[in-house]
């Protein structure tokens, strides 16, 4: 077990990848010499040439329908998006296209494809890059999206949306990137696609988080296991498929869920796991399900802004309490 | 620091060969043998008989909606018949006479506009891509093809068509600027029907010619004359051989007419005149090269109505099919189903059953008390 950043663990994930697997290569902006606009390609270029490696036109709808091309004739393009802001532009591609294609085709071509690259807020991005995308995607049948929240769930997860066979949106975290812990060496390990995780045990209040609210709800469990609340956390890692089967066990033990999501919440994936919830755990549950989100605005470019528009760890603590009938200290 | 001019004017070819009469540019003719001009020649009459044939059932609701190719057989055959079969076939929605050449069976799409999805499934060994609806979108998938064909070193060109309209859009553009930057085996094939539903050719670009367009992306352009299948089949060969050599990207312009309507839901009286459809229907490119073979003593007698009982073979087929089964739709939405899928195909499969079954016991149970509801309903 080797200790790194999740940049590193996902640069592992792509060298042992394509390594293992001719098929396999990275398309999209700055990839090749630049190696990444976040570095995540550091090294491939020189490894594995520049037709494994290619840097493309700007262009995110064409670099995207020419992976979809190639991955109906069996390659495994990893397309990279400088940030997930940008895929809009390849929106049409990723879901009349990518999604479908298996469909329309009677089951003829499917679509090993993964699109990844960094979403959601940021520092002091801004309004155009500061988005969390993953809602224009996990709406749609024949996609899976994936949120990786650890260096080693980037890793595993990564090879997994690799190894997988259908269109996978792989939406990584420019505050993550830097992140360090603990990833298996072994080139064969790997973890599924469609399995949460339990970060954190506990028994009175569920709270479902992903990627820096995840972190957070940490921060906000440390803080409530003071005032003797218990908080277990349960990280999805993959929005679509979902593992309800997990996040009901959950809830079906702590009989209360508080749902974080950095997105403007509406109709988010706070909104979904709440339904799945409801619809699976009602007579379980001894409050009504909290929903923690952003602000339902733009995301500002200001600092004070920024940490305003997005959920604080004081927010989660007060949802928490609320759910549990707690006062705080 | 002079201001001076950096790309001399640019030209762009415009090849004919064989006019509206079907008098002929001999030193242009291409080579062609006798037996496959007959073959050229049927699967034009092929493709514009089921064309009208498919118009006739969409009217009487046994199809749905559908994009007609009269007028446009020219272009698509003269095309599709320099590609091998090793070769791709990349259409938009409007190649029914190339995508019969390319060995979908008339039932087949019948099955497709009919709505069954088996009916837009390629065979294992077919080169081709399904029909596609959005503008442009299979232009990158085309280039795609291209760049794993470049890839593995494999011997394949790819022919991709779209239409007019289709040039006004990003990823037309992409696609062209990708392939000429990556020279990938590919050519692209503009069929130029004049009218993108309402919109006509001079609303669409202020350009001269679709074809100097390539120019931009440093690949040439070719115009041809769209419903003259030898100048069609001149200019793909060419290209073909260009893509197949290692040389590059062609765009070739068919300006050609849609003498029907855009769609079975289009009326086109309403945005053209009846005068311009009647100079296209002059130009009709089965006429011409109808009196071309003639000419050559080569139009075999009986011909259409050979066509007709194969076309009329295949609807009595297509007419036995079973309805579509509603399960099926969740066959193919991913490789492995997931388990929520699994659980809503089995959700639909029951009521399906007691859709059928007559009613039975208790007309109203009580609703379920608090612990008493079913909790497997996963719905992500």
């Amino acid at each position: 077990m080797a200790v790194m950043t999740y940049r590193e663990a996902l640069n592992v994930a792509l060298r042992e990848e394509m390594r293992r697997d001719p098929r396999v290569f990275v398309i999209g902006e700055e990839v090749g010499l630049y190696e990444g606009a976040y570095k995540v390609t550091q090294g491939l270029l020189k490894e594995f040439g520049p037709q494994r490696v290619v840097d493309t036109p700007i262009a995110e709808s064409g670099f995207t329908g020419v992976g979809i091309g190639a991955a109906m004739v069996g390659l495994r393009p990893v397309v990279e998006m400088m940030t997930f802001n940008f895929a809009m532009l390849a929106l049409d591609q990723i879901v009349n296209s990518a999604a479908k294609m298996y469909y329309m085709s009677g089951g003829q071509y499917n679509i090993p494809i993964v699109i990844r690259g960094p979403g959601g807020p940021a520092h002091q991005l801004a309004a155009q890059h500061s988005q969390s995308m993953e809602v224009y995607f996990y709406h749609v049948p024949g996609l899976k999206v994936v949120r990786p929240s650890t260096p080693m769930d980037a890793k595993g997860l990564l090879k997994s949306a690799i190894r997988d066979d259908n269109p996978v949106i792989f939406i990584e975290s420019e505050t993550l990137y830097a992140v360090k812990g603990e990833v298996p060496d072994d080139p064969e390990f790997i973890i599924p696609l469609g399995q949460a995780v339990v970060r954190r045990e506990g028994t009175d209040v569920t709270v479902i988080a992903y990627m820096g609210m995840m972190y957070r709800a940490l921060e906000a469990a440390e803080e409530l296991a003071k005032e003797g609340i218990s908080v277990e956390i349960v990280d999805p890692r993959t929005l679509r498929p979902m593992d309800t089967e997990t996040i009901i066990g959950s809830v079906r033990k702590t009989h209360r869920a508080v749902v974080v999501e950095a997105g403007a919440g509406f109709a988010g994936m706070g909104s979904e796991i709440s339904a799945s919830i409801t619809e699976c755990a009602f007579d379980d549950l001894d409050a009504p399900i909290e929903r923690v989100t952003g602000e339902n605005a733009p995301m500002p470019y200001a600092r004070n802004l920024e940490r305003a528009k997005t959920p604080s760890k004081e927010k989660i603590v007060d949802a928490v309490r609320r759910v549990c009938h707690a006062q705080g200290s | 620091m002079p201001r001076k001019v950096l790309e001399p004017r640019f030209s762009v070819e415009y090849l004919s060969i064989l006019d509206s009469d079907g008098n002929l540019d001999a030193a242009l003719e291409p080579e062609i043998s006798p037996e496959q001009l007959q073959t050229l020649y049927r699967a034009m009459l092929l493709g514009r008989r089921l064309d009208e044939r498919m118009v006739r059932l969409q009217r009487q609701g046994r199809v749905g909606t559908f994009a007609p190719i009269k007028g446009q057989e020219a272009s698509q055959m003269g095309s599709v018949f320099s590609l091998r079969r090793t070769d791709w076939m990349v259409p938009s929605f409007r190649e029914t006479a190339a995508m019969l050449w390319r060995g979908w069976p008339i039932e087949k799409l019948l099955l497709f506009f009919a709505g069954h999805l088996e009916g837009g499934q390629p065979a294992p060994d077919q080169r081709d891509l399904p029909i596609t609806i959005p503008v442009a979108t299979q232009l990158p998938h085309a280039v795609g093809l291209a760049y794993a064909a470049q890839y593995r070193g494999d011997d394949v060109v790819v022919m991709a068509f779209f239409g007019d309209g289709a040039t006004s859009e990003g990823d037309f553009h992409e696609a062209l600027n990708f392939a000429g930057v990556w020279h990938v085996p590919i050519v692209f094939v503009c069929q130029n029907n004049q009218w993108a539903i309402s919109v006509p050719i001079k609303k669409q670009t202020h350009s001269r010619t679709l074809a100097q367009k390539a120019l931009a992306y440093g690949l040439p352009g070719i115009q041809v004359d769209g419903n003259d299948v030898l100048a069609v089949y001149a200019a793909s060969r060419d290209a073909v051989e260009q893509a197949r050599a290692g040389d590059g990207p062609t765009l070739i312009e068919c300006v050609t007419y849609r003498l029907g309507v855009h769609t079975t839901a289009d009326d086109p009286t309403k945005y053209r005149s009846e005068e311009e459809v009647q100079e296209w229907e002059r130009k009709d490119p089965l006429t011409r090269f109808a009196a071309y073979l003639q000419k050559k003593n080569l139009l075999p007698e009986g011909l259409e109505q050979e066509v007709d009982a194969e076309i009329a073979a295949a609807v009595t087929r297509f007419e036995a099919a079973a309805a579509a089964d509603p399960l099926r739709m969740f066959d193919h939405v991913y490789a492995e189903p997931p388990p929520h899928l699994v659980a809503q195909r089995e959700e639909m499969r029951e009521r399906l059953r007691s859709d059928n079954a007559p009613p039975e016991g208790e007309p109203h149970p009580s609703p379920p008390m608090r612990g008493q509801r079913s909790t497997s309903r996963w719905r992500n």
